[in-house]
């Protein structure tokens, strides 16, 4: 029960010490069951229930003494058992009214004994006991979240130590365990039944009550107002310490008959608090009502004024609220981040379509009175946005569909794929930026579909086409045919034209579909495959896909895939695979089996050389279900699915199928889940890189493209870049890079060659290739998806000093600059990290220079995401190093060096890191040194010295050392406490940040109250190993160190002995 | 048939390899059980000396309760597809050639053996009248309807746009193999002539089961 009790357990949370268990009803039904377990142990398990408890069970009872009769010894106050423990401890004891109780069968008897107080008596034994389970079996089974190996951990012990005793205690572990599962899972069937309010629902309710409020006569309250203005991202308004309480809002009603109501607005409902009036008084928060579903119901309760008023009003000529119309529509495209998790959105999902399925059922309660309000804001304020917004929507998405949506969709894929393995969570613009609808039609037909998209019906029935009724007439047939009748129906059904939307929407709309999916249920083999054939043609409209998923057609689908005919299951795998483009699909997918049976479906013999007719068929089967799983891996958790089911074996050996309509799913199956590293290692270890690469030199496009993809998702590891290399597939991916027109095979294509030159012999051989000079003809006129890669690969070839001349003497370094000004982010991350290595060589330095390249990315400090800073700060250190007269250049910007310390305020390491990096070349100058030390340079790097990170301590090692040079910056790093973490520094394992800090400590040893805190720390005995050390650099600033700390201890000698 | 004599015993063995010989799809094992069926089937004695085989009745009783045939119309035209000499009896031949493209006929076969039964006239087209006799009792009659054959006229019509290429108004062979080559679902399009997937396998599993020793 100790699951049960930590997490579903409704605690109050205000009174800090013991919580008390709330009066809820869950907490009562939770309570009544582990009574009822408790009140019948004895009797159904005697010889666990004599068991004693590692420690007892100990309460503030209420019980008398004199309740106590038989078998217990009463004197006065104190009642002791006649039973006794093997040492001699009574089994109950109670004195001064607090109890302590060691077996089972004595708290079965308090219970009874209790009589009608025995709930009160559990609830206090289990409050003061909040870990009961640890008490009874003894601390080693406290109840932890995740992974519970207590039980393991128990066996082991039984096994090892055949005790009777132990055999009764697993006994008892396994029936507490029991009951622990069964408390949760009837606390889940009342958790599930209760509503949960979200901060927009709330908010469409604050919004529609003020509405109410007013002067006149009808006006059915006075005020609402927030306790708070300020609103959260996520639309709460609570402090978040109490957000994570679930309290959403708090509110000031005022009503025309009670006094001002002060109410809390949570997650699991409404209720009435302590009078929040602003933040502060932790009491107040407390819940002094009962919980309410929603505020209308509250304020019913409340104000019978509300009450009797609020059935009256004329809700006709009530506005609708302007808000809610944006919330609505806002939210789910907000929500479209890319690092988000699988898990958030799913539930971010579910939550949407449980407050459209709460919304009716919210109406049935309390019908006993002649309207409900709430029904009538259904119709007027939510339903009818609604209504116009499909409408504007429809009439805007004719006009641009045609010429959008297929661009749309195919710029989607490729964000989605090239932005893998970058460390920004950022998604990339279209390019230019475009115009706000454009932004808008491309995110409602993004891949993903993840938006529930409007309807689109036709206008009125007038200008409906000849189709729809033919099509009606054949719907006729299907619903009122014998199986003939049906099978010559559907045949004829296919000689439309179903790839066009009026078809689609035709069937839809005559409710073909419900019939089409009911003879998926039918035992007739020819009408199944008919109407799959329909299915999987109409299923290629996003409208379809969700009707089909609305009407239950996956799980009939997923269970034809177990049929016999192969060329049903075919079919099926097919169709699923059109279906599950939507996340809500793939999810249905999953949860009914069919990962599992299309996985099954790909067990075959696919590179036989010659198949008989059955193999050919399960050849065929298996190219269906590898179609439908590469719909399915969009879903973090299909992928997951697809590899418990056995999929990549499966998957790698179809890879070595020679046809390219197999292969192109089962490459994009993998290149798909290839974001996820268990895929990643296995796509590795299986050998299925010598495939990907030999299908790289395919003369299908697509199927380069994929095999590209997999590539560029898996040479994140070094061993895969190897691996690409020893099958020779950098040469291929060279070559692509003549497909110019081909931007998703580009991208796909420059991604690979990114990823691979992380390793420098692919470097090599990729110079040996050529393919820098084609990568730089590649900067200019790409989308920004290529780009992102082309200057990354750049980036990764600069490191190697030879690359560096070759890209200016191609002439790369002028449009590397001119995209310093773009906004892309990670696209201005790679090209901060190429231009920084650019510029590593004095003579292109002179070029960036020249096209003031520094400036550009001096303002990129500016940028807001951390990654870019980071990326500028380190690209600004050699642009220092390499410029003639960098000095003059960096005091040219005016404000620069304010914003460059001002960055040590950064909460990003890499930031602070490349920002320091940036100040130890700055600091050089001695002027400009001067002007940080003004901005506060040196307290702010001082500040940063307990930081754990070796590459900043690294730089900030060298940053303070530089900044030593200037007045009395060593004394004030002193003073700042700066020494004393920096002599830590040299105990770290990293050579190069020993070398830093000698040298920064040697500049700090020329201070002499430096000298004696260093010696403080004991810094002798390490420089002096230091001192031995192969790094010249580090042994001379070893060295000079301990020498100016033994010279200040010579002068002290000589001052007191003179 | 443990009383059979070796002489009858014979008899069949021998049928059995000449019948093998002349229909695909079955070897000399399987015809020689098809062989026993029959003369299970057919039981009677005197029957058999008189040479007729199966008739009319018999035949439609193993259509129905082993192949799952219900329509009255398509079974009478499943057994004159059968019986090829028009004799209505069908001999062990027949027999087997007709269990021959029934049980594992190629596309080709069946789509014959579909025409055939589809043929009620036998002169080589489908007509409308045909396949409105044939589809009549597809639908389910709306008793609101003014003209009840409507929707049955109305399939006929669909099922000619779909099959009838040369605009003949009726289907000649050709039109008929084209469309089932197109669309193999058309194969049955008038009524279930063929038994399905499952009823084969059982059929074949109960007939095969016991191979006659040699």
């Amino acid at each position: 029960m100790g699951i049960a009790l930590t997490r579903a357990a409704q605690w109050t949370t205000a009174s800090s010490g013991t919580g008390k268990l709330e009066i809820t009803p869950l907490n009562e039904s939770l309570l009544k069951e582990i009574l009822d377990f408790v009140e019948n142990f004895s009797s159904r398990h005697p010889q666990e229930a004599n068991l004693e408890f590692k420690e007892p069970l100990k309460w503030k009872t209420t019980l008398d003494p004199c309740n106590f009769k038989m078998e217990y010894e009463v004197s006065g106050q104190t009642v002791r058992s006649v039973e006794a423990s093997s040492d001699g401890q009574p089994l109950l004891h109670l004195s001064s009214s607090t109890i302590c109780v060691l077996t089972f069968s004595q708290l079965t008897k308090i219970v009874r004994i209790a009589n009608d107080k025995k709930l009160k008596e559990l609830r206090t034994c289990l409050e003061e006991n909040r870990d009961p389970v640890a008490k009874i079996l003894g601390p080693s089974f406290a109840t932890v979240e995740g992974e519970d190996t207590s039980v393991l951990r128990f066996l082991e012990k039984v096994n090892s130590n055949e005790d009777k005793e132990h055999d009764v205690r697993i006994k008892l572990l396994i029936l507490l365990k029991q009951l622990d599962t069964q408390l949760l899972s009837s606390l889940l069937k009342q958790i599930s039944q209760e509503i949960r309010l979200s901060p927009d629902t709330v908010k469409n309710d604050v919004t529609l009550l003020k509405s109410f409020c007013g002067n006149g006569e009808q006006r059915v309250l006075i005020s609402v107002q927030y306790t708070s203005d300020y609103e959260y991202l996520n639309g709460c308004r609570t402090p978040p310490w109490r957000q994570v309480h679930g309290e959403i809002c708090y509110l000031v009603i005022h009503t025309c008959d009670t006094d001002p109501l002060y109410v809390t607005c949570s997650t699991a409902g409404v209720f009435l608090n302590g009078g929040i009036k602003q933040e502060g008084d932790e009491n107040a928060y407390e819940r002094k009502s009962d919980i309410y579903k929603d505020l209308v119901t509250l304020l019913k309760h409340h104000s019978p004024h509300f009450a009797e008023h609020i059935n009256k009003q004329d809700f006709r000529v009530q506005k609708e609220p302007p808000s809610t119309q944006k919330i609505e529509h806002v939210e789910p495209v907000g929500a479209e981040e890319q690092g988000q998790t699988q898990r958030s959105y799913e539930h971010q999902e579910k939550n949407v379509h449980e407050k459209a399925r709460q919304q009716p059922a919210q109406n049935k309660p309390g019908s006993k009175k002649k309207l409900e309000p709430s029904s009538k804001w259904k119709n007027l304020g939510l339903g009818s946005p609604y209504q116009e917004e499909d409408d504007r929507k429809a009439s805007r998405s004719s006009i641009l569909e045609s010429s959008l949506q297929g661009i749309g969709k195919k710029k989607a894929e490729l964000s989605s794929s090239s932005l893998h393995g970058h460390q920004s969570s950022q998604k990339i613009k279209t390019p230019g930026g475009g115009p706000s609808s454009e932004d808008q039609s491309e995110s409602s037909s993004e891949d993903e579909e993840d938006e529930e998209q409007p309807e689109r019906r036709p206008e009125s029935h007038a200008d409906l086409p000849s189709e729809y009724w033919h099509i009606q007439k054949l719907v006729k047939y299907l619903k009122g045919g014998n199986q003939t009748a049906t099978v010559i129906a559907l045949c004829s059904m296919r000689d439309f034209n179903l790839a066009q939307e009026t078809c689609q929407l035709a069937i839809r709309d005559v409710g073909g579909l419900e019939v089409l999916i009911n003879l998926l249920d039918t035992e007739e083999i020819k009408c199944k495959i008919g109407s799959l054939k329909i299915l999987k043609e109409i299923s290629c409209n996003s409208q379809i896909r969700r009707a089909i998923a609305d009407l239950q057609g996956l799980q009939t689908m997923v269970k034809i895939l177990d049929s016999p005919d192969k060329e049903l299951k075919c079919l099926a795998a097919e169709t699923i695979g059109n279906v599950a483009k939507f996340r809500r699909a793939r999810r249905t997918v999953r949860q009914h089996g069919g990962i599992k049976r299309l996985v099954e479906l790909l067990d075959c013999v696919p590179d036989s050389a010659t198949l008989t007719q059955e193999q050919e068929k399960d050849v065929e089967v298996a190219r269906c279900g590898a179609l439908a799983l590469w719909s399915c891996s969009r879903s973090t958790w299909n992928k997951g699915a697809i590899r418990k089911a056995g999929g990549i074996p499966l998957l790698g050996r179809l890879l070595k199928s020679p046809h390219e309509n197999m292969l192109i799913p089962v490459v994009g199956t993998l290149q798909e889940c290839a974001s996820e590293k268990t895929y990643r290692i296995a796509i590795q270890t299986e050998g299925m890189i010598e495939d990907l690469v030999k299908n790289l030199n395919s003369e299908n496009r697509e199927l380069q493209m994929h095999c590209a993809s997999a590539i560029f998702k898996c040479a994140e590891d070094r061993k895969t870049r190897d691996l690409v290399r020893r099958y020779e597939g950098l040469r291929p991916l060279v070559a692509l890079l003549q497909e110019t027109e081909n931007k998703q095979l580009l991208a796909a294509a420059t991604g690979a060659i990114w990823k691979c030159s992380i390793s420098m012999e692919n470097v090599e051989k990729f110079q040996e290739y050529k393919a820098l000079e084609t990568l730089v003809a590649l900067l200019t006129e790409q989308p920004e998806e290529v780009l992102v890669n082309v200057v990354g690969a750049l980036g990764e070839c600069a490191q190697n000093p030879p690359n560096r001349a070759v890209i200016r003497k191609c002439g790369g370094i002028q449009p590397l600059v001119n995209l310093l000004t773009g906004t892309n982010q990670p696209l201005l991350v790679n090209v901060t990290r190429a231009v920084g290595a650019c510029a590593m060589e004095p003579e292109n330095m002179a070029v960036i220079d020249r096209l003031d390249g520094v400036r550009l990315l001096w303002s990129l400090l500016k940028n807001p995401n951390p990654d870019v800073q980071a990326s500028a700060a380190w690209a600004i250190c050699p642009c220092i190093e390499n410029a003639k007269d960098a000095g003059e250049m960096v005091r040219s910007f005016v404000g620069g060096l304010e914003l460059i310390v001002h960055l040590l305020r950064s909460t990003s390491k890499d930031v602070l890191a490349g920002v320091c990096a940036a100040i130890a070349e700055i600091a050089k100058d001695e002027e400009n040194l001067a002007v940080i030390t003004d901005h506060g340079v040196v307290a702010l790097l001082a500040r940063l010295t307990d930081m754990e990170d070796n590459l900043l301590r690294r730089y900030l090692a060298e940053a303070i050392a530089h900044c030593c040079a200037w007045g009395a910056n060593r004394v004030s790093f002193g003073e700042a406490g700066a020494v004393a973490p920096l002599v830590r520094y040299l105990r770290s394992d990293n050579a190069s940040v020993h070398r830093a800090t000698a040298q920064a400590l040697f500049q700090l040893s020329k201070d002499p109250d430096n000298c004696i805190t260093m010696h403080e720390n004991g810094v002798v005995k390490l420089l002096l190993g230091m001192m031995g050390s192969t790094d010249e650099l580090l042994q001379e600033a070893a060295a000079g160190c301990v020498a100016n700390i033994r010279r200040l201890a010579l002068a002290n000698e000589k001052a007191r002995y003179g | 048939m443990s009383e059979m004599s070796a002489m009858d015993r014979k008899i069949i063995q021998n049928l059995a390899e000449t019948l093998s010989r002349q229909v695909k799809h079955f070897n000399r094992t399987e015809a020689e059980c098809l062989i026993r069926l029959f003369n299970g089937r057919f039981g009677d004695q005197n029957d058999r000396k008189t040479g007729h085989g199966l008739d009319r009745g018999k035949f439609r009783n193993i259509l129905h309760n082993t192949f799952g045939m219900t329509d009255d119309m398509i079974m009478d035209r499943v057994f004159r597809a059968f019986d090829k000499d028009n004799d209505s009896y069908i001999s062990v031949k027949e027999w087997i050639e007709g269990l021959a493209v029934f049980l594992r006929g190629t596309l080709d076969e069946k789509i014959k053996y579909s025409f055939n039964v589809y043929d009620l006239n036998g002169d080589g087209y489908i007509s409308r009248e045909e396949m409105f006799h044939m589809l009549k009792d597809s639908l389910i009659r709306q008793p609101t309807e003014e003209d009840p054959d409507e929707g049955v006229k109305d399939l006929v019509e669909i099922a000619l746009k779909k099959m009838d290429h040369d605009h003949d108004g009726r289907l000649s062979y050709t039109d008929f193999e084209t469309a089932v080559r197109e669309e193999n679902l058309l194969l049955e399009a008038f009524g279930p002539c063929l038994p399905d997937a499952k009823r084969i396998c059982a059929f074949e599993q109960q007939a095969f089961q016991n191979p006659p020793e040699h």
